[in-house]
């Protein structure tokens, strides 16, 4: 689970960490990934595994453009910024919820049968259910080709020198719309990638985003702005603590945990735990 | 240049003074209640923006988690009225009391928080609180409280035949909240909270005590708030965490100071004046349908508006010189 966490929190990493760009709408890019993977497989069949490697494709659009034809403008506004971003995204997330329920009705969805859904693996006699497993693997995957991505490749430190000083990257060449759009549709394929692998467990409707995005901006945060790793971190460390709060305390504090670990890391370390920004 | 500021402060003053009087004879002429609810919760929201924007718009501490006081606010009034019987007029005085000091213990380790980690926290905070209210069997849990019904009378502030007691409760909040910020913004902490914000370390050079005008502002702003939410709970007669606690509030506060011009004396009565109608109407006119219509066009009204006046609404008025300098 906390994997997953990270998975969500990573593509958001990307978005708020490191071109530092408020997305108050990631929840419903999850949401939107969701159905995306469950009407490939009420309409074509098709396994939400195999469709995963689709839905993150159509996400990279749907970010890109979403960057081209809204972000870019809020981006621009010279007074009061960060609060035109908020209200922009928060905007285009009501809009996105508001358009799911207008196209799929607020009804509960779940994908029945599927490769992976409902079964369990049996490592050392520790039962784990496979979707999960899955889940994890694709993670740390993610995980490490974006962690490359960004140290290793020209773009990736592309994406980098341009939210440090866009006019300077300017100089040398590079289109800051054309790294930006890039970055969000990365951004918006890792949570699409994320979303097809739970919706083989959870149940699709139209405000699902809304749970996990705040867990996903306290992930980011809890790591450190700017770093993938520290986002890699902050879902494992999210992830843990969910289950032991869940232990100790009634289901539905669970959340508690998390958030008030993420109060102390901050107090104790106003950056995150591997922060830069 | 001094004259100048004094004439326009005085100019305020009678502005808001022919504007409370006019919202105050509304009700002769508007008998509608539908009509009347919206303009009780238009007056609401405006106090309450105005509020939001003392710590977030003056002082540049933006806080996305004032559902909490908000909350609070609403909870201390009720149980102390329905488990110990006290007036919600006082039960309103120990709501903002108990959300004033609870803004300032929070605040000590808060405002060490810089940008996105501040207002995640706060985010994070009201959150907490939520949860907890969710779980607390003897304020009701999940399932709230219903405020028992006593009659209509001030005294008990309670009015079951007419709307109007409550609407002029929220004309008086509203113009406590603008009356505050007008007075504020001339003393020594509007002046210090104008320096926090545009730079805390050279505030501090100057030898402004960045720490505890924060801390001011956070005490004024969460107080107000929580007069509010008391009010609320008043009004609609039942509270659960969700509806009055829910981060949905923490936005519908900032919402109209943000559309209307942030840290600025007039944006969130205009904010207020120009939103609330127009959600409540987009509500009524499209959201019988149950399938998010309204949801659609509210949303795209905020997009558009953020987009295309970035300063708020209220730079539509001033002249151009003006918009430079931050008021």
């Amino acid at each position: 689970m906390g994997l997953l966490y990270g998975l969500i929190a990573v593509g958001l990493a990307l978005i708020f960490g490191l071109m530092d760009v408020t997305n108050f709408a990631h929840g419903e890019f999850l949401m939107i990934a969701m159905y995306l993977s469950f009407f490939l497989f009420a309409f074509f069949a098709i396994d939400p595994l195999l469709s995963a490697p689709l839905v993150a494709a159509a996400l990279f659009v749907f970010g890109a453009v979403i960057y081209l034809l809204l972000v870019r403008f809020a981006m621009r506004a010279k007074a009061n910024a960060g609060m035109v971003q908020i209200f922009t995204t928060f905007g285009l997330a009501i809009v996105m919820r508001g358009l799911a329920q207008y196209f799929f009705t607020p009804d509960y969805r779940s994908i029945p049968q599927s490769w992976l859904g409902g079964k369990t693996i049996s490592i050392a006699g520790i039962f784990l259910p496979e979707p999960q497993l899955v889940g994890a693997l694709v993670s740390i995957l993610a995980f490490v080709g974006l962690y490359f991505f960004i140290h290793r490749t020209d773009f990736g430190r592309a994406i980098e020198a341009t939210r440090e000083d866009p006019g300077a990257v300017a100089l040398v060449g590079i289109d800051k719309n054309r790294v930006f759009a890039f970055g969000w549709g990365l951004g918006a394929a890792l949570v699409g990638l994320a979303g097809a692998i739970m919706a083989v467990f959870f149940y699709i409707y139209p405000d699902v985003g809304a749970s996990f995005a705040l867990i996903a901006y306290v992930t980011v945060a809890l790591g450190g702005f700017g770093s993938v790793f520290g986002a890699f971190a902050g879902g494992i460390i999210v992830g843990l603590v969910e289950a032991v709060t869940a232990l100790v305390l009634p289901p539905s504090l669970k959340s508690v945990g998390i958030y008030a670990v993420y109060l102390l890391v901050v107090f104790i370390r106003p950056r995150g735990l591997f922060g830069s920004i | 240049m001094d004259k100048d500021f004094a004439a326009r402060r005085r100019r305020d003053l009678i502005i808001a003074a022919v504007l409370a009087a006019i919202a105050a004879l509304t009700p002769l002429f508007v008998k509608d209640v539908v009509v009347q609810n919206i303009m009780i919760l238009t007056l609401m929201y405006a106090g309450l923006s105005q509020s939001w924007n003392i710590l977030s718009g003056y002082c540049g501490q933006i806080s996305l988690g004032h559902a909490l006081y908000f909350g609070l606010g609403a909870y201390t009034t009720e149980l102390l009225f329905t488990k110990f019987g006290v007036l919600p007029w006082f039960g309103m005085l120990a709501g903002g009391a108990v959300s004033a000091l609870i803004a300032m213990g929070l605040g000590y380790p808060f405002f060490r928080l810089r940008g996105h980690y501040f207002v995640i926290a706060t985010i994070v905070i009201a959150e907490i609180g939520l949860l907890l209210f969710h779980n607390w069997e003897w304020a009701g849990a999940a399932m709230g409280i219903t405020i028992p019904i006593r009659g209509d009378s001030w005294l008990k502030f309670q009015f079951l035949r007419t709307k109007l007691p409550y609407f002029y409760f929220a004309l008086a909040l509203c113009c406590l909240a603008w009356f505050v910020t007008w007075w504020l913004e001339n003393s020594k902490w509007g002046f210090w909270w104008r320096a926090v914000k545009d730079n805390p370390e050279a505030a501090e050079s100057l030898g402004v005590d960045v720490f505890n005008s924060k801390m001011g502002a956070a005490a004024v702003s969460a107080f107000l708030v929580a007069v509010g939410g008391s009010f609320y709970a008043q009004f609609v007669s039942y509270i659960d965490p969700e509806s009055v606690m829910g981060f949905q509030f923490s936005l519908l506060m900032a919402l109209p100071a943000v559309l209307g011009g942030i840290g600025t004396l007039w944006g969130p009565v205009l904010g207020a004046a120009i939103l609330i109608p127009l959600t409540e109407l987009t509500r009524f006119k499209f959201g019988g349908s149950g399938r998010g219509v309204d949801l659609i066009v509210y949303g795209t009204l905020i997009v558009l508006i953020s987009l295309a006046l970035p300063r708020g609404l209220l730079s539509l008025f001033s002249r151009p010189k003006k918009t430079g300098a931050a008021r």
